[in-house]
C-alpha cells in the first residue's frame, strides 16, 4: 500500500559540475585538529614521507617547526622551497614563495597552517588563496588546520572558549578536500601543553590557558570529529548522485507519525523513529484532536500524552492538531508540512464502522498520492479492545433538563394543534410537530431529538389521528407521517451535532489564539521583570488550572520572582529540579524525565542569552501539571515570556548605557564650569596684581605683589592639575597622544614657572637630536611643571636646577636635578604617594599632591617616574622614563 | 601713536572687563566694552575696533559661534581670551579664524604683547613690508630669502615653506593641521612628527640657542608662532 515520491531522486547537475571541476585540479588533503598541539604537522610530515618513499615528488612549501628538533628531523628528507622575505609594516616576514613552488611544479606540496594570514605585500592576503592557486595549477596540497579556524564554526568556538581567532578559512575550501582528523584525548593534550610541547605564541599564553581547559578541548574535539564525518557524508552523497545512484538514497524525506489514544501508539512511535533513522529524515508525531477526543477519559489522555512525550524524547517534533476527523487533520498536515512518508496504525475499528465511514487508511491513500503510507499493525489488539469500553463518555443520555424541554415543546405544540384543529387539516398539524423535533435535535442532540420525535408521533397519533384518543392507526398513510417525524429527528440532530462540533473546534482554536494574544498583550505593557513574573504566573495558572511559580537566577542562586497563588514555598527537591532545569535548559520535575519525585514541573525559558528563568507548575490533585496535548500552548507562552524578559534585560542595559553617558556629560559640564568659576577669580587676582605692580604705589613692598602672583599661579596650576586628573580618569589621554619635541616641552615648562623659580638658574641639557616622544602634550607639560615646582620648593636658594635628557639602550630619560636636602635614603619613591611629604619639610607648604599627580599622569601616558638621590652631590633627581615603544626613531620621520 | 587704535573687550565679568580696560588704557589704547554677544556685534558695527578680545562663555551665545561672524564682518584682529584651556578648543577657535588664543588667567604683559603683535599684523596686512623681521632674522617673502644678521641662511624647501607660513601671520599661532595642510598637503594631516623634525632643523639654523627657542615658539599641543619684531 505504498506509492513513491517521484521528484527528489534525479542527481542534481551541480554534482556533475563539481566532479568535472575536480578533473585536472590538484587534490587537497587537510589534517584537521581540535586544538594546537594535537600533532597535525607531525602527521602531515609522516604522510608526506610515505608518499615520498612511494616515489612521489614531494616538497615542503612551508612548515612551522617552531624550533623543535623532532619536527626538524621529519622535515629533513624533503626538499624545502626557500621562503620569500616580504616587507610589511616595517618588519620583515618570511612567507611561502608561491611562484617558486609553481615554477618547481612538484606533484605534492606540504603547506602548514592553512588559516595563516600573509604579510601585507604578498600576492594573496590569505594562505588558503595560495593553496587554491596551487590546486588550480594541478599540484596536490597537504595542509593543516584547527577546527576553530573554520569560518562557520568560528562564532560557536568563540562563544565557549572566549578566544576568537581572526584567521578563518571559508568552509568551501574544505568541501572538496580529503579530511584527516588528527586526534588525541584532551588529557594527553593538556599534559603535552604542560610539558611545553605545544607551541603557544607568547602574547596569547594567558588567553590560551583558559582555552586549553578539558571541557573546551572535549567540545572542540567533538566538533572536529563531527565535521569530518559530515564531510564524508556530503562527499559520499555527491558521489552517489554523480553516479546516478540516488535511488538508493532518499534525501529530503520527512516523516509523520499519527498517534492516537489506542495502546499501540508507543510502538508506532518507535517504528517511526527507526524509519526516520534509516532515512536520516526529520520526523514529527501528531495527534489529531477530533471532537471525540474531548470525551476521552484520563487513561486515554495519558496514552496520547505518553506517545507524544516519547516521540519528543526520541527527537521528533510533536503537535496536537484540532480537526473534525482524523482523515481531514492528517491530510491537511501532510500537505502543509510536505510530508513524504506517513506512518499510521492499523485501525482498531470494527468492519462495520469502516463500511459506514470508510477506512482512514483507504481514504488517505486515495487522496494523498505522493506520500508513502506505512500501516503498522497493532500487536496487542486485545488490549485495544479492552481499552475501548474505557470510555465513560460524559453523560451518554444527556441532561434531564433537555428532555424536559423537549417534552414541554411537544406538549405546547399539541395544545396549539388542538386549538387550531378546527382550522387546519391533519397534514398541517403533522408539520407543526416538526418544530419541536428539529428544535430538540439541533439544540440538545440526537437522543433528545429522537425522544421528541417519538413523543410527537405518539401525541399526533393519540390526539389527532383518527381514531383519536387511542394509539391505533387506521390509515396506513399515517404510518408514513410518523416515520417522517422520526427520520427528521435523526437527520437534523446529526447535522446539528456536526455543526456544533465544528463550532466547538473553531472556538477551541480561537480560545487558544486568544489566550496567546491576550498573553502577549499583557506582556507588552510591562516594564519590570517582577511584573512579567506576576503576569506570567497568573496567566499560566488560569490557562492551565495549576499553581505556578517563576524563578530567576541571581548571584546567590535561584530567587522566587512570582507565584500564583502568591507566597508559595518550594521544597528542596523542587529547588533542585528548578536548578537542574535552568542549568541544562531542559524540563525537570514531575512529568519530565528528571527528578520526577518533585510535585512541580519546571520548564526553562530559553533566550539567545541563555536560560533567563524557570517556570514551575503543579496541580493540587497530584496529576501531571500539563497534559501532553497542552504542551505546545505552554511552549508558546514560555517563548513569549522569554522574549519579554530578554527585551527587559536589553532595556536595562540601554538605560545603564545612557545613564553612564549622562554621567559623563554631567561630569564634563561640571568640569568646564569649575574651570571657568575658578579661573575667573584667578584672572582677576593676577591682573590686579599686575596693575598694582604697574602703579608702583608708595610704600608697597614689591615682594608682596610677587608672592601674590606666584601663589595665584600655583593655585592656577592646581586647578589645571585637577582638570587633567579628571581627564585621565575619563580615559581621554591616549587619544590625545602626539609626537612631541622635548625641546619644546622643556622650553614651555621652564617659561611657565619662570616666576616661581626666579632665584634658581636653570640649566638645560637637552641635546637637539633627541628623538621625538609620543605623549599627551598637556599632561607632559604638567608633569614637568610639577617636577620643576617641586625642585624649586626643596632646592637650596640660589642653587641651579638641571634639566637633562639622556638616551640609553631601550629607554629615554628626562631628569630634573636639584641641590637640596634630597630624599630619605631607601624610601625615595615614597614621595610619589598621595599626600606624602618629606619629613621635616612642613615649612615648604603644599599638599604633596604634585608628585602623586606626576606619577598618575606619567603612568596614564605609559611613562614611568623614578626618584633618587643625586650621586654627584647633595640633592634629589626625578626622572621620567620613556619606554622604547613611545620613542619615535629617526627612520620613522622622513619629512622632507 | 597707539592712541588711534581702538579695542573691544567682550566679557560678561565686569571685574575682568574693568581690569583689562585699565591695563589697555594705561598702555594708551581706546577701549570699548560689550557684555553680551549682541552688544559685541553692535559695537563691532558702531565703533569699528582694531582688536577684539573675546571671551567664549557669553550669556546669550557661545563665543565660538561669534568667531566666524566677526571675521566675516570685520578685519579686526580677534584674540580669544577664555578660561577654556583644552587644546581642542584652541585649535577649533584658531581654525575658525581667531588670530590668537589667550588662556585665563593670563599674564598681563603677555596679553599686551599679543595685542601689539596683532596690531603689527594689521599694519603689515595694510600693504607694508614684504620682509618680516623676527629677532635678528629677516624673512623676505618676495625673494624667498632668509637672512640672519644680513647673511643668507640656506633652508630646505620644507623649512622655508614652514617659516614663510608663520611669517605671513607674524605672532599668530598657526595650528598643526593648518601647517600640515599647507606645507605637506592634505594627506599628511596627522603626521605632527614631520612638523617637529622640520622645526628642530630650522631652529638649528635660525635660533641663537636652539635649546631655548625664542623665534619659533611652540604652543602646547596647538601649533607654532613666529615671535615677530625685535623682542
Amino acid at each position: 500500500m505504498t506509492s513513491r515520491p517521484t521528484e527528489p531522486d534525479r542527481p542534481p547537475p551541480e554534482a556533475f559540475l563539481r566532479a568535472a571541476a575536480q578533473e585536472g585540479r590538484g587534490r587537497l588533503k587537510v589534517f584537521l585538529g581540535a586544538a594546537p598541539g594535537v600533532g597535525k604537522t607531525y602527521e602531515m610530515l609522516l604522510d608526506g614521507a610515505a608518499r615520498l618513499k612511494a616515489g612521489i615528488d614531494v616538497v615542503v612549501g612551508v612548515v612551522e617547526t617552531h624550533g623543535r628538533s623532532e619536527t626538524e628531523a621529519l622535515v629533513a628528507p624533503f626538499e624545502v622551497i626557500a621562503r620569500r622575505p616580504v616587507e610589511g609594516r616595517g618588519r620583515a616576514f618570511d612567507e611561502m614563495d608561491l611562484d617558486a613552488v609553481l615554477a618547481r611544479r612538484p606533484q605534492l606540496v606540504l603547506v602548514d597552517e592553512l588559516a595563516h594570514s600573509n604579510a601585507s605585500g604578498s600576492r594573496h592576503p590569505k594562505r588558503y588563496q595560495d593553496v587554491e592557486e596551487l590546486l588550480d595549477a594541478g599540484i596536490d596540497v597537504y595542509s593543516t588546520i584547527n577546527i576553530q579556524h573554520l569560518e562557520s564554526l568560528n562564532d560557536i568556538v568563540a562563544s565557549f572558549t572566549r578566544v576568537r581567532v581572526r584567521e578563518t578559512v571559508p568552509d568551501r575550501i574544505l568541501e572538496n578536500a580529503e579530511l584527516q582528523v588528527v586526534d588525541i584525548p584532551p588529557d594527553e593534550l593538556i599534559d603535552r601543553l604542560k610539558e611545553g610541547k605545544v607551541y603557544v605564541p607568547a602574547e596569547a599564553s594567558r588567553a590560551l590557558t583558559h582555552f586549553f581547559s578539558k571541557s573546551n578541548l572535549s567540545a572542540l574535539r567533538e566538533m572536529a570529529l563531527r565535521r569530518a564525518a559530515q564531510a564524508v557524508d556530503a562527499q559520499m552523497l555527491d558521489y552517489l548522485r554523480g553516479q546516478a545512484l540516488a535511488g538508493s538514497f532518499a534525501a529530503g524525506e520527512r516523516l509523520l507519525v499519527a498517534v492516537s489514544e489506542l495502546p499501540g501508539s508507543l510502538e508506532l512511535v518507535r517504528a517511526a523513529k527507526r524509519q526516520a533513522d534509516a532515512l536520516k529524515a526529520p520526523w514529527t508525531a501528531v495527534h489529531i484532536e477530533t471532537p471525540r477526543a474531548r470525551e476521552f477519559g484520563e487513561a486515554e489522555r495519558a496514552r496520547v500524552g505518553e506517545a507524544l512525550r516519547l516521540a519528543a524524547e526520541l527527537g521528533a517534533t510533536t503537535a496536537s492538531i484540532p480537526a473534525a476527523t482524523v482523515f481531514e487533520g492528517l491530510r491537511a498536515y501532510v500537505e502543509d508540512a510536505r510530508v513524504t512518508q506517513l506512518i499510521i496504525g492499523k485501525s482498531a475499528r470494527s468492519r462495520w464502522f469502516e463500511l459506514r465511514h470508510g477506512s482512514v487508511v483507504d481514504n488517505l491513500v486515495r487522496s494523498i498520492g505522493d506520500v508513502v503510507v506505512h500501516v503498522i499493525p497493532a500487536h496487542d489488539d486485545r488490549a485495544a479492545a479492552a481499552a475501548r469500553p474505557a470510555r465513560p463518555a460524559r453523560a451518554p443520555w444527556g441532561r434531564r433538563r433537555d428532555y424536559a424541554c423537549a417534552i414541554a415543546m411537544v406538549v405546547v405544540v399539541t395544545l396549539l394543534g388542538l386549538s387550531l384543529a378546527r382550522f387546519l387539516n391533519l397534514a398541517n398539524v403533522a408539520l407543526l410537530y416538526l418544530v419541536p423535533v428539529m428544535a430538540a435535535a439541533s439544540l440538545f442532540g440526537l437522543r433528545q431529538g429522537i425522544a421528541a420525535g417519538l413523543l410527537s408521533s405518539l401525541a399526533y397519533n393519540f390526539f389527532f389521528l383518527p381514531p383519536t384518543g387511542s394509539l391505533t392507526i387506521s390509515n396506513p398513510e399515517n404510518v408514513v407521517t410518523l416515520l417522517v417525524l422520526l427520520s427528521v429527528a435523526v437527520v437534523t440532530s446529526q447535522l446539528a451535532a456536526r455543526v456544533r462540533a465544528q463550532a466547538d473546534l473553531a472556538t477551541r482554536g480561537a480560545r487558544q489564539n486568544a489566550a496567546l494574544a491576550g498573553f502577549s498583550r499583557h506582556l507588552t505593557g510591562l516594564s519590570t521583570a517582577d511584573e512579567v513574573a506576576r503576569v506570567v504566573c497568573g496567566e499560566v495558572a488560569r490557562l492551565f488550572d495549576a499553581r505556578t511559580v517563576l524563578l530567576m537566577p541571581e548571584d546567590d542562586g535561584l530567587v522566587l520572582r512570582g507565584a500564583f497563588p502568591p507566597e508559595d514555598r518550594l521544597g528542596q527537591i523542587e529547588l533542585a529540579a528548578a536548578q537542574w532545569a535552568i542549568d541544562k535548559g531542559q524540563p525537570a520535575g514531575r512529568g519530565s524525565q528528571t527528578l520526577t519525585a518533585a510535585d512541580w514541573l519546571f520548564q526553562p525559558l530559553h533566550t539567545g542569552r541563555g536560560n533567563l528563568a524557570v517556570l514551575g507548575l503543579a496541580r493540587d490533585d497530584g496529576r501531571d501539571p500539563v497534559r501532553a496535548d497542552r504542551m505546545p500552548l505552554l511552549m508558546s507562552l514560555l517563548d513569549q515570556t522569554a522574549l519579554a524578559l530578554e527585551r527587559m534585560l536589553l532595556d536595562g542595559e540601554m538605560r545603564q548605557v545612557s545613564q553612564l553617558k549622562e554621567r559623563d556629560r554631567l561630569r564634563s559640564a561640571l568640569l568646564s564650569s569649575v574651570s571657568h568659576d575658578l579661573r575667573t577669580p584667578l584672572t582677576t587676582i593676577l591682573a590686579s596684581a599686575a596693575q598694582i605692580r604697574a602703579a608702583r604705589c608708595e610704600g608697597l613692598d614689591p615682594a608682596l605683589v610677587d608672592g601674590l602672583e606666584i601663589e595665584a599661579q600655583r593655585l592656577n596650576r592646581f586647578v589645571a592639575n585637577l582638570l587633567d586628573m579628571a581627564r585621565v580618569e575619563a580615559g581621554a589621554v591616549r587619544v590625545a597622544a602626539e609626537p612631541i619635541d622635548l625641546t619644546d616641552a622643556v622650553a614651555s615648562a621652564v617659561h611657565d614657572v619662570r616666576r616661581s623659580l626666579a632665584d634658581h638658574p636653570i640649566t638645560l641639557e637637552v641635546a637637539p637630536n633627541m628623538p621625538l616622544v609620543r605623549a599627551d602634550p598637556q599632561l607632559f607639560h604638567h608633569c614637568l611643571i610639577n617636577l620643576l615646582d617641586n625642585a624649586g620648593k626643596y632646592a637650596d636658594p640660589g642653587t641651579p636646577i638641571i634639566v637633562r635628557a639622556e638616551r640609553r639602550a631601550g629607554q629615554l630619560t628626562l631628569a630634573i636635578l636639584d641641590e637640596g636636602i634630597g630624599l630619605p635614603p631607601g624610601r625615595e619613591n615614597d614621595v610619589f604617594d598621595t599626600f606624602a611629604r618629606i619629613e621635616g619639610s612642613d615649612r615648604k607648604g603644599g599638599t604633596g599632591l604634585g608628585l602623586a599627580i606626576v606619577k598618575g599622569f606619567a603612568e596614564a601616558m605609559g611613562l614611568s617616574v623614578r626618584a633618587s638621590n643625586r650621586t654627584d652631590r647633595r640633592g634629589a633627581c626625578f626622572a621620567i622614563g620613556v619606554p622604547e615603544a613611545l620613542i619615535l626613531r629617526a627612520s620613522d620621520e622622513e619629512p622632507q | 601713536m597707539s592712541q588711534s587704535f581702538k579695542l573691544l573687550i567682550v566679557d560678561d565679568e565686569p571685574h575682568i572687563r574693568r581690569l583689562i580696560r585699565t591695563t589697555l588704557t594705561r598702555a594708551g589704547y581706546a577701549v570699548v566694552e560689550a557684555e553680551t554677544a549682541r552688544e559685541a556685534m553692535e559695537a563691532l558695527r558702531r565703533d569699528k575696533p582694531d582688536v577684539i578680545l573675546l571671551d567664549l562663555g557669553l550669556p546669550d551665545r557661545d563665543g565660538l559661534e561669534l568667531v566666524p561672524l566677526i571675521k566675516q564682518s570685520s578685519t579686526a584682529t580677534l584674540i580669544v581670551v577664555s578660561a577654556r584651556g583644552a587644546t581642542e578648543q584652541k585649535v577649533t577657535a584658531l581654525d575658525l579664524g581667531a588670530d590668537d588664543y589667550v588662556t585665563k588667567p593670563f599674564d598681563t604683559d603677555e596679553l599686551l604683547a599679543r595685542v601689539r603683535s596683532g596690531l603689527r599684523r594689521q599694519v603689515q596686512a595694510a600693504g607694508a613690508s614684504e620682509v618680516v623681521r623676527a629677532g635678528d632674522v629677516e624673512i623676505d617673502l618676495v625673494n624667498r630669502q632668509v637672512r640672519r644678521r644680513g647673511a643668507e641662511i640656506h633652508l630646505t624647501p620644507k623649512e622655508y615653506a614652514f617659516l614663510a607660513e608663520l611669517a605671513k601671520h607674524p605672532g599668530r599661532v598657526i595650528t598643526h593641521p593648518h601647517i600640515l595642510k599647507t606645507v605637506w598637503g592634505s594627506s599628511m594631516a596627522h603626521h605632527v612628527e614631520y612638523v617637529r623634525v622640520v622645526v628642530r632643523n630650522l631652529r638649528q639654523k635660525i635660533e641663537a640657542d636652539p635649546a631655548r627657542p625664542a623665534l619659533v615658539v611652540n604652543e602646547l599641543g596647538v601649533g607654532y608662532r613666529l615671535k615677530a619684531g625685535d623682542g
